[in-house]
């Protein structure tokens, strides 16, 4: 995420890449009047098909190979489909790598590291935002800076630290180091600013402690700009990859991205694809449909700063 | 004299509270309210670390801690796991940006930043401007060309190299279909960057076009009216008018993108092409010199070091110049 560009709300940024149609009956019947049929299909339809064949068609691919037998992943003549559908892919992927206890470290690491990315999220957010102390500016730009610094270049320093306390091939280890969250903080901090003053000043005179005021007011409406923040980290946090890899050896304590590779790097024949395209659409269609029922907020928090 | 003054003042304006019995009794008020002010600091301040503390420690345990420590490992002759260090000095920065294996990081970086960029931005461009088309049905369009962003990059790659497979893959297929035998995507270097550029593109165009619908969707339309009133056609609409308004969407994508190409791409290089002969980029350098056969961890920090100078100062840039220079609304 870029920090330089000025982000608006998530909210203003879902409604600006969400625009529905205007009005959606004028729309069609302008779309297909005779006028205009021609330029609909020409310049309009058949970009968006050549498009979405482009990104579904490979997906589509992968779901249909993980159920062929290998006698049809290395056929010269393959079909679209499975000519005889089998689950067989997904039994071996089970064989070779513990698929439970991988499946299950996988969402464990998604689940605990996400909430508390989010806890940690919301609370510095509303102490930057709330709290006056001296000096808490500077510490905004210290984790505006922490969100420029790639996993990548604090990957050694960390395999260090955590190797030196202990936590190769454990949950925490893999969990600890990506906790720190400066992109949760900084989408918060932008919509906590954006709060009407007035909503808090009421409680204020009531005597409301901070903690009132986060939990029963601040929350409450912020809970879109949450979402966006949670999904945005269960995605991350899924699709994990490189620490997950650095900082396991043993197959019971890998994640499902870092048993794919191990996978990977057993079946090597032609004929393993299929067994492969199984372990892709197991890690693939959780996101897959996370993301087609929640995409509005997905899809503004990864584009936040985007937007104007 | 100042006797005087006050009590023709407070003759004048009788209910006036600042009159001088009470002054000492300010001062102590003033100094009471300085008290009071310092212990709501103090109390403030513990509130602040109680709630941004533990998220501020682990900021610093494992980001700002690793950028300061990389700094000092990459001034040493050292291989990970081993006891023995020597320090080095300057060498192993050096090494990076004069040794041919150091150069070639280099090349490889700039070809699949170049490519991964462009060819993300163009196609990204082109569908937004056709979804911009507010035709029914667009919305499942928009999600479905996105959706690939959100996707495991290990997953992604994976399936790609089954697509990619030069005896059984679909794409040989479809090769073999127009007479064209598939090249060796796995054995040539650079038919081997090519692929994990076209991979990579696949997975971030969605990114690109949404922004650029965004963006697109900020330009007002009776600008774009006026000027089909004025009989401008779509080709100079958008060069003349679409393309100078989107400018800041544009420089903002251009910059997001090479650092999401630096840094973001590892996982389907890594998967795709294990051992990084072409494919090397500066990301992925990183982590086959501390991790992978060689083990050189103080020249693995170096490049890290590097990289995080690299991506500081194209941050930098976007902040100084292209903020300035780009056409806003």
């Amino acid at each position: 995420m870029s920090l330089t560009n000025t982000p608006t709300t998530p909210a203003a940024a879902a409604r600006a890449v969400s625009q529905p149609t205007v009005k959606p009956r004028a729309a069609w019947r302008r779309a297909f009047e005779p006028r205009h049929l021609a330029d609909t299909l020409l310049t309009g339809y058949l970009p968006i098909i050549i498009a979405m064949l482009i990104i579904v068609l490979p997906l589509g691919w992968m779901i249909s190979s993980s159920f062929k037998p290998a006698g049809e992943i290395v056929t010269l003549n393959p079909t679209l489909l499975p000519q005889e559908p089998t689950l067989d892919n997904y039994d071996a992927v089970a064989s070779r790598v513990p698929l439970l206890t991988v499946l299950g470290n996988s969402i464990y690491v998604t689940v605990i590291g996400s909430t508390i990315k989010v806890l940690l999220a919301i609370t510095t957010a509303y102490a930057l935002v709330f709290i006056r102390v001296p000096g808490a500016n500077l510490i905004f730009l210290g984790i505006l800076v922490a969100l420029m610094v790639p996993a990548e270049v604090s990957m050694l320093p960390n395999y260090l630290t955590i190797t030196g306390l202990g936590g190769r091939n454990t949950l925490w280890g893999i969990i600890l180091p990506g906790l720190g969250t400066a992109f949760g903080t900084f989408l918060l901090r932008q919509h906590f600013k954006a709060l009407p003053k007035e909503l808090f000043e009421a409680a204020e005179l009531d005597g409301a402690g901070h903690f009132r005021k986060l939990f029963q007011i601040a929350l409450p409406v912020s809970l879109p700009a949450i979402a966006t923040v949670a999904l945005v980290t269960v995605v991350n946090e899924w699709n994990s990859f490189l620490w997950p890899l650095i900082i396991t050896d043993t197959p019971d304590k890998m994640t499902l991205p870092v048993g794919l590779n191990l996978l990977r790097s057993i079946e090597t024949t032609t004929a393993s694809y299929g067994i492969l395209m199984a372990g892709a659409v197991l890690v693939i269609v959780p996101m897959l449909i996370v993301f087609a029922a929640l995409q509005r907020y997905i899809v503004a928090g990864l584009t936040q700063g985007a937007v104007k | 004299m100042a006797i005087q003054t006050q009590e023709r003042r407070a003759a004048e304006e009788p209910q006036t509270p600042a009159d001088p019995p009470t002054a000492p009794d300010e001062a102590v008020l003033a100094v009471e309210r300085k008290r009071a002010r310092r212990r709501q600091s103090s109390k403030n301040w513990s509130l602040f670390l109680l709630f941004a503390g533990p998220n501020i420690l682990l900021i610093l345990a494992f980001i700002y801690y690793p950028l300061i420590s990389n700094m000092y490992y990459s001034t040493l002759d050292w291989r990970l796991g081993s006891p023995r260090a020597t320090s080095v000095g300057l060498d192993n920065y050096i090494r990076f940006f004069t040794s041919p294996s150091g150069v070639e990081v280099w090349r490889v970086t700039g070809i699949f930043t170049a490519g991964a960029v462009i060819g993300s931005m163009v196609l990204g461009l082109l569908i937004a401007l056709v979804l911009n088309k507010k035709l029914p049905g667009r919305t499942i369009a928009r999600t479905a060309v996105f959706s690939p962003y959100v996707l495991s990059g290990v997953g992604i790659a994976l399936v790609w190299n089954f697509i990619f497979d030069p005896a059984r893959g679909a794409l040989s297929h479809i090769l073999g279909f127009f007479g064209i035998a598939s090249p060796e995507w796995y054995l040539n270097e650079d038919w081997a960057l090519l692929m994990v550029i076209i991979v990579y593109v696949w997975a971030n165009l969605g990114y690109c076009a949404v922004v650029f619908l965004a963006g697109l969707q900020s330009i007002p339309q009776d600008l774009i009216e006026a000027a089909t009133i004025d009989r401008a056609g779509p080709i100079r609409r958008f060069f003349s008018i679409t393309l100078p308004l989107l400018t800041p969407t544009v420089f903002f994508l251009l910059v997001t993108n090479i650092i999401f190409s630096m840094t973001r791409a590892f996982d389907i290089l890594r998967t795709m092409t294990p051992t990084g002969h072409g494919t090397n980029t500066i990301i992925f350098e990183i982590y086959l010199q501390s991790f992978g056969a060689y083990q050189r961890a103080g020249y693995s920090a170096a490049i890290a070091v590097v990289l995080f100078f690299t991506l500081f100062v194209i941050t930098a840039v976007q902040l100084r110049f292209v903020e300035r220079k780009v056409h806003y609304q």
